[in-house]
C-alpha cells in the first residue's frame, strides 16, 4: 500500500455512502454477467496462449522449438517476463558484476564448438558435443518462474529436456549421490574470470534425487530461440525451485561424485549460501528478508508492489517430498 | 580561474549540473527508461551520486588551497547542500519503491541489513549540518561552534565508505568502493597533512573558511 488510511471501510460520515442493500446483493449477478460478457473477451485470449504454447519468438537468434511439456509444474500461466529484461538484467559474473555487464561483455563468448565432459562416477562417461546434446532426447518448452536469492524474480519460457534423460544415458554407478556442475572458465573471453570474487570455474550441484526429478532441465534455449550468450548459452542448467545461481550456466563438465560437491557461492560465503538454497520465504538470508520478491517487469514499474515468495518457488506439490523430514532451516 | 568562478552566472550554472543527475533519473522514471528493476536502479544511482557529492564537497578546500582558487569556496554549501538533497531521495527511494513506505518492514530491514543502520546514521548526521547551512546560523553558532559541528562530514564520508562497502561485501565486489575510499581517503589525508605543515611552519598557512565568505564584487 502506498497510502496508508485507517479507515477499514466500516465507517461512513454519510448513509449515502454506503452501498444500497439491492445492489450488494445483486453481486453475484454481476459476477455471473462478467464472467459471461467482459470477461468472455478476456479468457479467449488467456486460452488462446494454452494453444500456442510456445512463447512468440522474438527474432534475435536461431530458432530452438519446444513442444509443449507435460512434467506437471512446468507450465506456469504467470505473464511471461519481456525477452528484453530477461536478457539484459543478469547475473553472469564471468562477465561481470554488474547486471547490465553480461550483455554487454558476453558477446566474446564462443558456443561453437562446444563440449560437454561427463566424468566421474558413471558407466559411461565421455565428452558430449552440443549438437549431439541438443538431438539426445526432444527439446520442450517449460515456463518456469526463476527465483534470484536476491529478492527479484522473472517468468521464464525455457527450452530444453529434463536432466534426468542426459543421466539416464550415461548409468550412474550406485554410490554416485551428486552431480556437479562446472561452468566455462575462459580468462580470454570472460573477462571477469580471475577477478577475486569467486572461485573459478563457477561450481554448482544438486543431489541425485534433484537431478533426476523431471523439473530440473537441461536447458538450450529460451523464448523459442537458442539461449542468448548472457543467459548461459549454449547449455545451462535450471532448477525451478531453487535460487537462480543454483542454476549453473555455459556447461562444460558435468562430473558424479559420491561427496556433497563444494558450490562457488558456498565456498565464497557458506553462512549465507546453502548446498541447498531451496526457495523458501521462512528462512531468510542472514542480510536479507525472503519473505516477497520483486517480480521484474510485471508493469507496476516504479510501484509496483512485491510479491509474496512461495514456498519451492512455488513448486512444493512437485519436490516437497524431495525434503520430507529434512530441517530446512539446517540445510539452508 | 577565480574570475571565471566569480562570474554571476556561476552558481546557477553549477546549481543546474547538479540537477541533472536527478532530471535524468526522473526523466528515466517517467519514460520507464530506468532497465529491467526501476527500483532497484533508482536506488542505487541516488546512492551513488550522494557518495559523489560528498566527494566533491570534500575536494573543494583542498583545491581552493592547492590552486589557489579562493573562489571556490562560494560554491561548497550549495554542493553540501546537494549531497543532502541525493541523500533524501535515496532514503525516500528506498522506503517508497522497496518498502512501500511500511515501517514495520523497514524496521526489520534494519535489523537484517545493518548496512543500512550505518547509512542512516549517516544521513542523521548530516541533516543538521544540512539545517546550519544558512548564514543566520553560522552567526547563531559562532564561527568556531559551526565549524566544529561541520567537521562532522569527515564522520559522515567514513559511514557512507561503510554503508557502501558492507553493501558490496556480499558479493566480494569491492572494486567501486576501492575507487571512493581512495578519494576519500586523499582528500582527508591532505587535510592531515595540511595540519601537520601548519604546525610545522608555526605560521599561518591557508585556513578552511568557516562559511562561504561574501565575495567583494558579488554584491
Amino acid at each position: 500500500m502506498l497510502i496508508h488510511s485507517r479507515d477499514d471501510g466500516f465507517l461512513h460520515p454519510r448513509s449515502s455512502e454506503i452501498t444500497p442493500k439491492g445492489v450488494y446483493e445483486g453481486r453475484r449477478d454481476m459476477l455471473r454477467w462478467m464472467a459471461g460478457g467482459v470477461a468472455g473477451a478476456a479468457m479467449a485470449s488467456w486460452a488462446a496462449r494454452d494453444a500456442l504454447a510456445q512463447a512468440a519468438a522474438p527474432g534475435k537468434l536461431a530458432p530452438l522449438a519446444g513442444a509443449k511439456s507435460a512434467v506437471p509444474g512446468a507450465q506456469t500461466m504467470e505473464k511471461l517476463t519481456d525477452y528484453k529484461d530477461a536478457t539484459s538484467y543478469n547475473n553472469f559474473y564471468e562477465f561481470g558484476t554488474d547486471k547490465g555487464d553480461p550483455v554487454k561483455n558476453a558477446g566474446t563468448l564462443k558456443t561453437r564448438p562446444w563440449t560437454v565432459e561427463v566424468e566421474g562416477l558413471v558407466k559411461k562417461p565421455g565428452k558430449y558435443g552440443i549438437e549431439d546434446l541438443l538431438k539426445l532426447s526432444a527439446q520442450e518448452e517449460r515456463i518456469y518462474r526463476l527465483r534470484c536469492v536476491e529478492g527479484w524474480s522473472m517468468v521464464i519460457p525455457w527450452v530444453g529436456y529434463s536432466l534426468s534423460e542426459l543421466i539416464k544415458k550415461v548409468e550412474p554407478q550406485g554410490n554416485a549421490k551428486y552431480v556437479e556442475f562446472l561452468t566455462l572458465a575462459d580468462p580470454k573471453t570472460m573477462p571477469f574470470v580471475g577477478s577475486r570474487v569467486l572461485d573459478w570455474p563457477y561450481a554448482e550441484g544438486l543431489r541425485m534425487d534433484e537431478a533426476m526429478h523431471p523439473l530440473t532441465l537441461l536447458t538450450f534455449g529460451m523464448y523459442g530461440e537458442v539461449l542468448p550468450n548472457q543467459n548461459g548459452a549454449p547449455v545451462r542448467i535450471v532448477v525451478p525451485w531453487k535460487y537462480g545461481f543454483k542454476s549453473a550456466k555455459s556447461i562444460v563438465k558435468i562430473r558424479f561424485v559420491e561427496k556433497e560437491p563444494g558450490t562457488a557461492w558456498n565456498k565464497a560465503a557458506a553462512n549465507e549460501y546453502g548446498f541447498y538454497s531451496n526457495v523458501n520465504p521462512n528462512v531468510d538470508h542472514p542480510r536479507w528478508s525472503q519473505a516477497t520478491e520483486r517480480r521484474i517487469g510485471d508493469g507496476g514499474g516504479l510501484f509496483a508492489k512485491r510479491a509474496k515468495t512461495q514456498m519451492f518457488n512455488g513448486y512444493e506439490a512437485q519436490v516437497g517430498q524431495l525434503y520430507a523430514g529434512m530441517d530446512l532451516k539446517k540445510n539452508y | 580561474m577565480n574570475k571565471l568562478l566569480m562570474h554571476p552566472a556561476a552558481k546557477p550554472v553549477v546549481f543546474v549540473l547538479c540537477l541533472l543527475p536527478f532530471a535524468w533519473l526522473f526523466y528515466g522514471a517517467l519514460t520507464d527508461g530506468l532497465g529491467a528493476n526501476p527500483a532497484e536502479y533508482l536506488i542505487r544511482s541516488t546512492g551513488d551520486w550522494t557518495l559523489r557529492f560528498i566527494c566533491i564537497v570534500l575536494a573543494v578546500t583542498p583545491l581552493r588551497v592547492i590552486a589557489k582558487a579562493n573562489a571556490l569556496a562560494r560554491f561548497r554549501r550549495m554542493l553540501g547542500l546537494f549531497a543532502y538533497f541525493y541523500v533524501v531521495v535515496h532514503l525516500l527511494s528506498y522506503s517508497w519503491f522497496d518498502m512501500g513506505f511500511e515501517m514495520a518492514d523497514i524496521a526489520k530491514d534494519i535489523a537484517k541489513r545493518p548496512f543500512i543502520l550505518v547509512g542512516f546514521s549517516a544521513f542523521v548526521l548530516l541533516t543538521p549540518l544540512a539545517a546550519t547551512s544558512f548564514n543566520r546560523a553560522i552567526k547563531a553558532l559562532g564561527a568556531k561552534r559551526w565549524q566544529a559541528l561541520h567537521k562532522l562530514v569527515y564522520g559522515i564520508a567514513a559511514l557512507g565508505l561503510l554503508h557502501f562497502f558492507w553493501m558490496r561485501a556480499g558479493k566480494n565486489n569491492f572494486a567501486e568502493v576501492f575507487v571512493y575510499a581512495g578519494i576519500i581517503a586523499v582528500l582527508l589525508g591532505w587535510r592531515v597533512w595540511n595540519f601537520a605543515r601548519k604546525k610545522r611552519e608555526g605560521g599561518q598557512a591557508p585556513r578552511p573558511i568557516a562559511a562561504a565568505p561574501r565575495a567583494p564584487v558579488s554584491r
